[in-house]
């Protein structure tokens, strides 16, 4: 049986790994180069072995096995061949396959690195990998196991099992129940791999921090080795985020893209610290500063990333009940507590070796504005931690209520929900902070850098950039804080322009380059500071797309005959015919309208918003017709129609200015971590020489 | 009699202007002003959707009942009052503070407010000269003195 050889295969990597893990652990010990190649051997074992487990649970959801109860989970006949490959994500039990399957590869290219500088690490980087995967390989053969099968016992009821109930046969359906139409974007087939790959690969750098605190090597080598590690990881989960933002906006049809749905925020608060630990390393390198702080920051990281593994996959998040329910929650929580306290007890033990000696010179310089950065990320995750997390101890401590009467009010059990009136309230000063920052930072100095000295150099731009919200201003934005967000934006854009054209210009007199070839060869020389660059003005576009969105959105609905019309600020909508029509093959009832659309009058074309329904889930999804602007979208819903004679149809109309900046800048955030992560050659080149100017401008 | 005439007619007509003009103060609340209110709730039954965006039948149904609060007069308070009454204070998008609530506003600035707190100290330790000064960290640092003789031991 196929679904046997492929839990076999799973079972014995659990076992490989468990025996890796124990290899170097003894050999780290005993100081035994055989037992710590014997786990290398181990771990490298682990991604073929992953490999026959995906591609047997491949197999069967290709060859339509609905006797397997994950394949008739999240498949159907009606579902094309890549769809069918791409489940091996739509499920839980998937999707724990899928991400052992990516931890293990990433872990044994690490190990295929040159250890000859770093042997010490090895054991121990090892240790941490396989650990990792054997848990989450325990929860595939404990709790969500993809092999199991459905059966039917003598009783004439249906049980779900991996192995044959006595005087049961094997139940063959001839459909599954398909993938969640919601899934079937092409957004939603790259969204979650992205996800995954991000939190995958965010374990290396922390078994790296892990090995540092071990081995008690802690100058900051694990740094500099994991340094592409950790921005090929953030890489992938900003890429995962900004994707999931956009399937969002193109499927899920509430006119937005982001929600603060706790599972949304489980993807968003490893990315948080992540992005603060990006940062705080900076300092180390820079200036032997911040040891105890990157430890915590990645150690942070680590068990965010299995949280948010844990949330987005455990339906905690409906109710306690749930979480009590499945075996998956207690699992879990022991993983991630015993995790988080080995490692702080780790740190502990090196606390002291982890102090600098070097001090802080100037509450402008640099690392000091660094400093506060991390702090508004982390101000951040505290909110976003706190929202989720909340709701589910409210509901908890609702025994202390009922058992004691006077405590009633106070600890009610309620279900309470943290929806965006929270999360933007409280976040969006802590945002606008990180913009200036985001502005100022990049004209502050390592070390010396004053009040004076920074106001010389924030001053210029800073005036420039006024002439954003007076343009606002003067095309009618007369909310403060728009105007703010505006002259933020404008702020983080004149500076970092600014600096490019400082150092190119400097270079060109220098080296006698044009400005273009300047500009190429400062950002290759210097890839991860302009990189950064590069990242910023993507995440001020974003920025400003967000801004648009947010603050200045409008919507409209209203139920129209035939040729009836809505009007929204500049836009017409006329409804002009409405098809309702099955797709049987593809297992779905299309209710497709056509609507014209007329900008100041002007016809400027049609869109099709539509609802379909899909049989097998009995799900509706509703698909906006988008009129995408650089200046603005406009956004029809299919709300309703009258089903008898198609003549009337519900519309709702969304207006978002500006909207289509945040997927561009997107994309140029992505293209600035590109920037940033590509690899070097292996022996860096000589530095050529630079002019002091140059130095002293450019000190990254 | 012809005075009597017109100001029978006149009558007639004010009458049926102010019957118009009480029918167009009361009209069937519009759409926009129904998802006004439905935008502030969440749907009592799937998890984390707003009210105004939820395609299900029954979000369906209860912006008809908002529809119908406010046709009969309600207030927008009185009828987010009535779901709280029918369905639990998850229909908020944030929680009223009162009661444990009031943890889940005052958490997050008070540990900001200590973020702030441990930096500013932090800061001011750093810039004394030759202090070496652990970073705002708030794990328990290990014995002091251990780690002055293994920083001792290591200088030799």
């Amino acid at each position: 049986m196929i679904a046997n050889f492929g839990f076999g295969a799973l079972v014995i990597t659990f076992l490989v790994s468990l025996y890796g893990a124990a290899a170097a652990f003894y050999g780290a010990r005993k100081n035994s180069p055989a037992w710590i190649e014997s786990a290398r051997s181990a771990m490298l074992l682990t991604f073929p072995l992953l490999t026959l487990v995906a591609l047997t649970l491949i197999y069967l959801l290709v060859s339509a096995s609905y006797e397997v109860e994950y394949v008739a989970s999240v498949t159907s006949n009606s579902m094309p061949f890549y769809l069918r490959v791409t489940a091996l994500w739509g499920g839980q039990a998937g999707s724990l396959i899928f991400w052992s399957w990516t931890m293990s590869a990433f872990a044994s290219a690490v190990t295929l690195r040159n250890w000859e500088r770093d042997r010490e690490f090895l054991p121990w980087v090892i240790l941490v990998s396989l650990v990792t995967l054997a848990f989450f390989l325990l929860m595939s053969i404990l709790v969500e196991n993809p092999f199991e099968r459905i059966w039917q016992i003598s009783t004439g009821s249906i049980v779900v099992s991996m192995f044959q109930p006595a005087g049961s046969v094997l139940v063959f359906p001839s459909d599954g129940n398909g993938l969640n139409p919601l899934l079937r974007h092409p957004g939603m087939i790259i969204h979650p791999p992205m996800l995954y790959l991000g939190f995958v690969s965010f374990v290396i750098p922390y078994a790296f921090a892990i090995a540092a605190l071990v081995t008690g090597r802690t100058d900051d080598r694990w740094i500099r080795i994991t340094r592409r590690w950790t921005l090929v990881a953030w890489l992938f989960l900003s890429l995962g985020l900004v994707l999931g933002g956009r399937w969002a906006y193109d499927v899920l049809g509430w006119g937005g893209y982001w929600g603060w749905d706790p599972v949304e925020i489980a993807a968003f608060m490893p990315w948080l610290t992540g992005t603060a630990f990006l940062h705080s390393v900076v300092i180390q390198e820079k200036r032997n500063m911040l040891k105890h702080w990157n430890m915590v920051l990645i150690i942070l990281t680590y068990d965010l990333v299995i949280f948010g593994t844990f949330l987005t996959r455990s339906g905690v998040l409906s109710s306690v009940h749930a979480f009590a329910q499945s075996a998956i929650g207690p699992l879990f929580f022991s993983f991630i507590s015993l995790t988080f306290v080995i490692s702080l007890a780790l740190l502990g033990r090196r606390w002291g070796e982890l102090k600098a000696n070097v001090q802080m010179t100037s509450l402008f310089s640099r690392e000091a504005l660094f400093l506060v950065n991390n702090l508004l990320f982390i101000g951040i995750l505290v909110v976003c931690f706190w929202g989720v997390i909340f709701p589910i101890l409210s509901e908890a401590l609702g025994f202390i209520g009922s058992a004691i009467p006077a405590l009633a009010d106070t600890f009610t059990g309620q279900k309470v929900t943290f929806g965006p009136p929270y999360y933007e309230r409280a976040t969006a000063p802590l945002f606008a902070g990180l913009l200036f920052l985001m502005g100022v930072a990049p004209l502050a100095a390592w070390r010396h850098s004053t009040a004076k000295t920074l106001g010389r150099a924030v001053w210029k731009p800073g005036l420039a950039s006024l002439l954003v919200p007076v343009l606002a201003y003067l095309l009618d934005v007369r909310h403060w804080a728009a105007l703010l967000a505006f002259w933020l934006c404008g702020f983080v854009i004149f500076v970092t322009l600014y600096e490019f054209w400082r150092a190119a210009r400097a270079r060109q007199r220098s080296q006698g380059e044009s400005l273009g070839l300047a500009l190429w060869n400062l950002a290759g020389r210097n890839r991860r500071r302009y990189g950064g660059y590069i990242i910023h003005l993507g995440v001020v576009l974003m920025a400003l797309g967000i801004i648009g969105i947010e603050m200045f959105q409008t919507e409209t609905q209203g139920t129209l005959a035939r040729g009836g019309e809505l009007t929204l600020g500049r836009y017409t909508v006329v409804y002009n015919d409405l098809a309702v029509f099955d797709l049987l093959d593809e297992g779905r009832n299309v209710a497709r309208s056509v609507v014209n659309v007329y900008q100041d009058g002007q016809y400027v074309g049609d869109l099709y918003p539509r609802r379909d329904y899909y049989y097998e889930s009995q799900q509706p999804m509703t698909i906006p017709g988008v009129r995408s602007t650089l200046e603005d979208d406009l956004y029809v819903l299919l709300v309703d129609w009258q089903p008898i004679s198609t003549q009337g149809a519900t519309f709702k109309v969304y207006h978002n200015p500006l909207v289509n900046w945040l997927w561009l800048g997107g994309i140029v955030f992505i293209l600035g971590t590109l920037v940033a992560a590509w690899p070097d050659p292996e022996e860096p080149l000589p530095a050529p020489a630079r002019l002091p100017a140059v130095e002293a401008g450019v000190q990254s | 009699m012809r005075k009597f005439w017109l100001a029978t007619l006149l009558a007639l007509l004010f009458t049926g202007l102010a019957a118009n003009a009480a029918l167009a103060q009361q009209p069937t609340p519009s759409d926009d002003e129904v998802n006004a209110i439905a935008k502030q709730l969440y749907c009592p039954v799937c998890e984390n959707t707003p009210l105004d965006v939820c395609p299900t039948q029954a979000c369906a149904q209860w912006r008809e009942l908002i529809r119908e609060k406010l046709a009969a007069g309600w207030t927008e308070q009185q009828i987010k009052d009535y779901f709280v009454e029918m369905y639990g204070e998850r229909v908020l998008g944030a929680p009223p503070a009162r009661g444990l609530n009031w943890l889940a506003y005052i958490v997050p600035p008070v540990v900001i407010l200590a973020g702030v707190y441990v930096l500013w100290r932090g800061m001011r330790t750093w810039k004394q000269p030759l202090q070496a000064a652990s970073p705002s960290v708030d794990v328990p640092p290990s014995d002091e003195y251990v780690a002055r003789l293994e920083e001792e031991l290591r200088k030799r």
